[in-house]
């Protein structure tokens, strides 16, 4: 919150920065003398004396009489993708342009982008590493720092086992970074790698790809240009996602197009819609049946569309009839007529979009919300098309292809899974023995004299971590406790139930953090030993290629060195490989290159070995070659396509920007990308496509039925999977038709278009059984040539799912949060029955039978919801030390409806504590007393720390990196509950007490 | 020479604060000057609207009139600037200002406020052209440069325009022809003592 200056000073002065000795402090009136000039404070690092430790980069301005050079990376604030130019004179980055070339924002920044440059020359960034002795932060040397945590890491995996170290990587890693961190995970022999996906869009993923194959974004930002009527449910893009607001509000401008926003807070994003609908938290699933319902009653449903590429719309239709407007009413609290208005113009005025963030993934019910909104767009046949689609808004530059890289409990590099055919396909691509892989892992004696092999178990994931290191041993499902965890590049507050993380944070024996700031995980614990903070760059100091939230791949250039003795991620994981002795094998194939502090793995040569196995994704076709060239050209796309324009060079002709995945075959094949998923109305060589044929070709649905004398039998009835009579364009094939493998070319006769080496390799993958040899394993990438050479999709040509059976809720239902207000309603709408998954106890049905039986939604009167601000990002260390952003936002607050600060004495800008439902937990915020919010509901960012339940703690900061603003964490109050699929948190809906402090 | 103006589209502002940083980020302003800001009404309801503000540029400056040392002076491109060598202070144009433009570093009740800063419209100040003691004193000058202001050119919806007046409004009137809405060029009249009609 913005708080008036009412007594007329700067409210507060920056810390000081991190220095050994004889740095002077300096107060804000020196600094302020110094208006403009170099911020003095920072030339004091330069006495630390080591050689290493390059002088900071105090603010310099351009010398104009010398040359400069010209440097683009990529944005670390948003998926959107912004291109970040940098002038760069003597090493040293001193301005920023925008970026007019790029097409994805044409120039333009939110407050983070434009604010960027600071952290590459920020004076709270780790400047060395530091070890934990007795309670201080000592200096040591990288090389001390490496070889006692991995000396320490192989002491816990004689002792304890493999999956006893537990991994968690980063959405800020460039694609080689996140690729080269789960291999090390998996040279390592644990499943238990993962990252931010976990906790923004597990369950887009999981409810996206069991719907129609892949778990992404289906359109673009560029591409809702073209849409008549765009929802955002459960999104506030203006905050989270600015430059994506030039996109929706010129659509909005252009087509005068429908902006429903559809929200329980009224955004900055609400202030720009046509239409807004407040919703109670956690009703997404009702809400939308209410809009079905109406689509259905009405016959606004798109019937041609779902004949051909739907499967199971029947059973949705029987849900949504329960879903009459007086329940959803009651439910939701949206008044009928409005949603009627609102189905009317999603259903008729099309192209219509759906875009979604995290209102609609962090919840208990996240994969079914997101399946529901899935079936919306089916309903009505808004997908594979332009101005249509799923537009899933991700939160860090590289959340996407850390997701696709694998950074997940769930599976390999591009989505690959577990199992003996993933490994197998990774050990040839990696060209490594399989059962060394194998032997890396734990295995166990399982029921009935099998045995379990951890190779091919989910993992321990983020929002876990913590009960598998402090619940008994014999609670959790593998040999021990977790007793180690290496964190790269990610916050220490963004899970729920903080008080149990300290914990857990406390008890570990191990804990690295890897990271360009010393994050919350290092304030939280009061640890005394075992802790050890390694200084990363960030990626703008890193070279590599990023892929944006429309799949778009952009190659980012190191603007600088990294900065004082901060070392990029692949020099870091190369070096610890080595100590854990698996180097050699690791990085077999890929090329080293003399860095900052000696031999590192290349970029450029990582990417080539994704190339190598990505086929899965079209993951194949963008060489590094191929992206560089498209960053050179920017200016040369259609903003709207993404496509090159008539007029661009040869190299790009007719290929889209970023060669956005699927692009398919080998780098030599020239795939355009795909710019739009399952778009029918393009040629698959030119990036169309179908639903992917994932789930067989046809569904069996047993039920049992009672012949005229009363005896049961099970039926089995059968279902065409395929598509029917849909087809993209050019298709040789004019229906639908399963994946491809080598049997099935062989079987349409298209086999003998493969070349001699295409098929030596096929048969040499295959062994004595190359007809099973899939498009997704074929590392000639033959199959996927000739399957598009006649106009068909690799993957198969298939209807999308309505009904996710494999899913625990095959066709979603509402289910009430954990903690809900409306007590009534659970007995009717219960969540989900206690189950184990992922190697613990999912108790959500206990932890609701609980609050409902104490009353606690009367003592805890209060909705509580979270989300994002726009000058800050995930949990906030690096941009709330960004002394730019800092000073925008200076306090946690929690927003309050007028009513109810007024029935509790609270008024603007006071003190209030905000008492949480479980572990006795309580913040003390500052109270924004706003009708943004409804009455009953209270709303709170999710980006501060080092405040703890009332006590700064500020000390616990190695001195000198402590960030400009600390608050409270809202995960200090949020509370119990999981997704069943994927275990996202429920960060959206939980109950609370405000009082005034 | 052009007759240079910021005009902000209500309409399109979301309150990201890229203005802001952006000139924090080019002219290295100090924690707690703030050349540009970006005000909301209507906060959290129905109606709500940010507007990004700075000093407009105005024609025949209030400012200037009220300065007892005369420190302020227009370019050729009708860019209001000031010597920080000449200004004393006093604050007067801080009164003066219907914008809130002028900033000064120090709050003490008494005596000096020190050398007023504000939005220098990225052109400097009295000094030779991107000199580093322009830029100490004054930050940027992209004009100089045959650049426009940072902060209109990262506008993250291309709600702040900055450039030629005649220019900004025409596609600003082009950009409500097209949407069939428009709440005005906010200030205009105040400062250029004009309107745009649309």
């Amino acid at each position: 919150m913005l708080t008036k200056r009412l007594d007329k000073t700067t409210r507060r002065s920056r810390p000081a920065p991190m220095t050994v000795s004889g740095a002077a402090p300096l107060d804000r009136r020196a600094f302020l003398r110094n208006a403009g000039i170099t911020a003095t404070g920072l030339a004091a690092v330069g006495t630390l004396g080591a050689a290493t430790v390059q002088p900071a980069q105090a603010v310099t301005p351009m010398d104009f009489a010398k040359p400069f050079d010209i440097k683009k990376n990529i944005c670390t604030h948003c998926s959107v993708g912004c291109t970040v130019t940098a002038e760069v004179q003597n090493g040293v980055w001193v301005g920023q342009e925008p970026s007019y070339d790029s097409p994805i924002n044409r120039g333009t920044h939110c407050a983070k982008g434009a604010a960027i440059r600071e952290i590459v020359f920020g004076d709270r960034r780790l400047k060395y590493p530091l070890k934990l002795v007795d309670g201080q932060y000592q200096r040591v040397s990288w090389k001390q720092a490496l070889d006692e945590i991995s000396t320490k890491m192989l002491e816990i995996r004689e002792k304890s086992g493999p999956e006893s170290v537990w991994w968690l990587g980063s959405a800020k890693f460039t694609n080689e970074g996140a690729y080269l961190y789960r291999k090390m995970a998996a040279f390592w022999g644990t499943n238990s790698v993962d990252h931010q996906a976990r906790i923004c869009h597990s369950t887009t993923v999981a409810g996206v790809a069991n719907t129609w194959g892949y778990g992404a974004q289906t359109n673009s930002y560029n591409d809702i240009r073209n849409a008549k009527t765009m929802i955002i449910m459960g999104g506030n893009p203006a905050e989270a996602h600015p430059v994506s607001l030039q996109h929706v509000l010129t659509g909005k401008e252009t087509n005068r197009a429908n902006l429903i926003v559809i929200d329980p807070r009224m955004t900055r994003t609400a202030a720009h819609a046509t239409e807004y609908v407040r919703i109670r938290s956690g009703t997404d699933i009702p809400v939308i049946y209410g809009l079905l319902w109406h689509i259905f009653e009405n016959g606004w449903e798109d019937k041609n569309f779902i004949a051909q590429r739907v499967n199971g719309m029947d059973e949705i239709r029987a849900e949504a009839k329960k879903w009459d407007p007086k329940t959803v009413e009651d439910v939701t609290g949206v008044p009928g007529a409005q949603l009627k208005r609102v189905a009317e113009l999603f259903a008729k005025e099309k192209p219509s979009t759906l875009i979604w963030c995290m209102g609609a993934t962090q919840h208990t019910v996240g994969t079914a919300n997101v399946r529901a909104y899935c079936i919306l767009l089916l309903a009505t046949g808004n997908v594979g098309a332009p101005g249509t689609g799923a537009n899933i808004f991700r939160g860090h530059t590289n959340v996407q292809g850390a997701t696709d890289l694998g950074l997940d409990v769930i599976t390999l590099p591009l989505y690959y899974g577990l199992d003996d055919n993933a490994w197998k396909h990774w050990a040839r691509v990696w060209e490594v023995d399989f059962e060394w892989l194998d032997s890396r892992f734990d295995k166990k004696d399982g029921p009935n004299n099998t045995k379990i092999n951890f190779r091919t178990l989910p993992g321990i994931p983020s929002t876990r971590w913590f009960d598998a290191v402090t619940v008994p041993k014999d609670q959790i499902d593998q040999r021990d406790n977790l007793k180690a965890a290496i964190i790269f590049g990610h916050g220490g507050n963004t899970v729920p139930r903080m008080p149990e993380m300290v914990k857990g944070l406390a008890a570990l024996e191990l804990l690295v953090v890897a990271d360009p700031h010393p994050t919350n995980f290092v304030s939280l614990a009061g640890r005394k030993n075992g802790t050890y903070l390694l200084p990363i760059s960030t990626s703008l100091e890193c070279e590599g290629s990023r892929t944006a939230s429309n799949r778009s791949i952009q190659w980012g250039e190191k603007i600088v060195e990294p900065i004082f003795e901060s070392a990029n991620d692949y020099w870091a994981i190369y070096e610890l490989a080595k100590r854990l002795g698996y180097a050699d094998k690791m990085f077999k194939n890929i090329k080293l290159v003399k860095g900052k502090f000696g031999d590192e793995p290349e970029a450029e040569s990582v990417l080539r070995e994704i190339n190598r196995g990505g086929f899965s994704t079209g993951y194949s076709g963008q060489s590094p070659e191929r992206i560089k060239t498209h960053m050179k050209n920017q200016d040369h796309f259609d903003i709207v396509t993404l496509k090159a324009k008539a007029d661009a060079p040869a190299e790009i002709a007719g290929e889209h920007y970023g060669l956005p995945w699927p692009c398919w075959g080998t780098p030599a094949h020239k795939h355009p990308g795909s710019p739009l998923l399952y778009n029918t109305n393009l040629h698959v060589k030119d990036g169309g496509g179908t639903f992917r044929a994932r789930f067989g070709t046809e569904r069996v649905i047993k039920t049992k039925q009672k012949d005229a004398a009363g005896v049961e039998t099970e039926v089995e009835t059968k279902q065409n999977m395929l598509a029917e009579g849909s087809y993209s364009l050019g298709s040789e094939i004019k229906d639908g038709y399963p994946e491809f493998t080598y049997a099935v070319l062989q079987k349409l006769g298209w086999d003998k278009d493969l070349t001699e080496a295409e098929l030596a390799t096929i048969t040499k993958i295959g062994g004595n059984t190359p007809g099973t040899v899939s498009w997704a394993i074929d590392l000639s990438g033959g199959i996927q040539r000739v399957a598009i050479a006649h106009g068909c999709a690799p993957y198969g040509n298939s209807k999308a799912r309505a009904n996710a059976w494999n899913l625990p809720d095959p066709v979603p239902v509402h289910r009430e949060p954990i903690y809900s207000p409306r007590i009534d309603l659970v007995a009717k709408y219960p969540t989900r029955p206690d189950f184990r998954s992922f190697r613990v106890l999912n108790a959500g049905f206990s932890v609701q039978k609980a609050a409902v039986d104490k009353g606690v939604a009367k003592s805890f009167p209060i909705i509580l919801t979270s989300g994002r601000l726009v000058e800050y990002e995930g949990g906030g260390e690096e941009t709330r030390s960004n002394k730019w952003l800092a000073e925008l936002q200076q306090d946690m607050f929690v927003e309050i409806h007028p009513a109810d600060a007024a029935s509790r004495g609270i008024v603007e800008g006071g003190w209030v504590w905000v008492d949480g439902p479980e572990n006795n937990s309580k913040v003390k915020v500052k109270a924004l007393v706003t009708e943004r919010v409804g009455r009953g509901v209270a709303w709170m960012p999710f980006h501060f720390g080092g405040h703890y339940q009332g006590e700064d703690q500020r000390k616990n900061y190695p001195a000198g990196t402590d960030p400009i603003v600390l608050g409270e964490s809202v995960n200090i109050v949020t509370t119990y509950g999981f997704d069943p699929v994927t275990a996202m948190h429920e960060g959206k809906v939980t109950l609370c007490q405000i009082r005034a402090a | 020479m052009a007759r240079m103006k910021f005009l902000c589209d209500a309409d399109r502002c979301i309150e990201c604060n890229a203005c802001v940083t952006a000139c924090k980020n080019e002219n290295d302003v100090p924690w707690g000057i703030n050349r540009r800001r970006v005000v909301t009404i209507n906060d959290g309801k129905p109606g709500e609207r940010s507007v990004s503000m700075a000093c407009m540029h105005c024609t025949d400056a209030p400012c200037a009139a009220v300065c007892p040392v005369d420190c302020f002076y227009t370019t050729d491109d009708a860019v209001v600037l000031h010597s920080k060598e000449l200004c004393i202070g006093c604050g007067y144009c801080f009164y003066a200002c219907p914008f809130g433009a002028p900033q000064y570093p120090k709050t003490a009740n008494f005596g000096s406020r020190g050398k007023m800063d504000k939005c220098t419209y990225c052109a400097g100040g009295p000094e030779a052209d991107n000199t580093k003691a322009e830029y100490v004193a004054y930050g940027a000058n992209r004009l100089a440069e045959g650049k426009l202001p940072l902060c209109a050119e990262m506008c993250s919806t291309k709600s702040l325009l900055a450039g030629d007046g005649e220019i900004i409004a025409q596609i600003y009137k082009e950009r409500v022809a097209k949407r069939g809405y428009g709440s005005g060029a906010w200030g205009w009249k105040t400062a250029y003592k004009e309107d745009i009609a649309t």
